[in-house]
């Protein structure tokens, strides 16, 4: 199961993802993710994987998704904490991340 | 080559099966003293070999999904996921990195590439109406 928690300042949001990013978690986690940058319009998000246990390639969807989003309004999309055991992964996708 | 152990499970392609059976493949695979990063290998494998056949194998229906794991003597790991489901018309185009004919806004069309990343061998058969096999082979660092 996995789980979403935001902070937000001025035009900052930050959204904490943990626990098992798959198929099935991740829709859940794109719509909760997608109804925040609605009501925000934020000029940054931040995706945070600090807590985020195990993660496939839907993750990977979830991330260059939200980077369209992110792209559409000109606005910067950052992905920090990434855990060793996801790396691998996002090495593979040429995801950067901090 | 014989294996000294094996398990086979079938369920519903149901999207939250993709934990299921993460889970339980690492439990039967525990016997054999994976590393840490092997055991995430696998799993990672067996997650997106499952998540093609609940997206692509039954796109409008329920199906079956069959895992197979085997432990073969020397640290030897075979996992198959087999589909009765549409099967794929050109497998050498479907496991292309960034191809999907899911919806390309929020899947990668990286399930295969993973898959061969992520595993030492992985070889797919297919025929169309019938179904697919992924068959993924990968030798543990373990003493086994």
């Amino acid at each position: 199961m996995a789980q979403v928690m935001f902070t937000s300042a001025d035009d900052l949001l930050a959204a904490y993802l943990s626990g098992e990013i798959d198929h099935h978690s991740a829709q859940m986690l794109r719509q909760q993710i997608d109804a925040e940058l609605s009501a925000r319009m934020p000029a940054r998000l931040i995706l945070d994987f600090g807590g985020v246990t195990f993660m496939d390639s839907s993750g990977i969807g979830l991330i260059l998704g939200r980077a369209r989003r992110m792209q559409a309004t000109e606005g910067q999309l950052v992905v920090q904490q990434a855990p060793e055991s996801i790396k691998k992964m996002l090495d593979l996708a040429h995801v950067e991340y901090q | 080559m014989k294996a000294y152990n094996l398990m086979k499970i079938s369920f519903y392609s149901r999207s939250v099966n993709e934990g299921f059976a993460r889970g339980a493949l690492a439990a039967f695979l525990a016997q054999a003293d994976p590393t840490v990063p092997e055991l995430a290998d696998m799993k990672t494998a067996v997650s997106e070999a499952v998540t093609n056949c609940i997206v692509h194998a039954y796109p409008q229906q329920v199906g079956l999904v069959y895992l197979t794991a085997a432990l073969y003597e020397g640290g030897g790991v075979k996992i198959t996921v087999t589909d009765r489901g549409v099967g794929i018309p050109d497998v050498e185009k479907a496991m292309q990195p960034m191809f999907t004919t899911g919806n390309p806004e929020e899947r990668a069309g990286l399930g295969f590439a993973v898959m061969q990343s992520f595993m030492d061998k992985v070889r797919v058969t297919s025929t169309p109406g019938k179904g697919t096999r992924v068959v993924m082979t990968k030798a543990l660092s373990t003493k086994q």
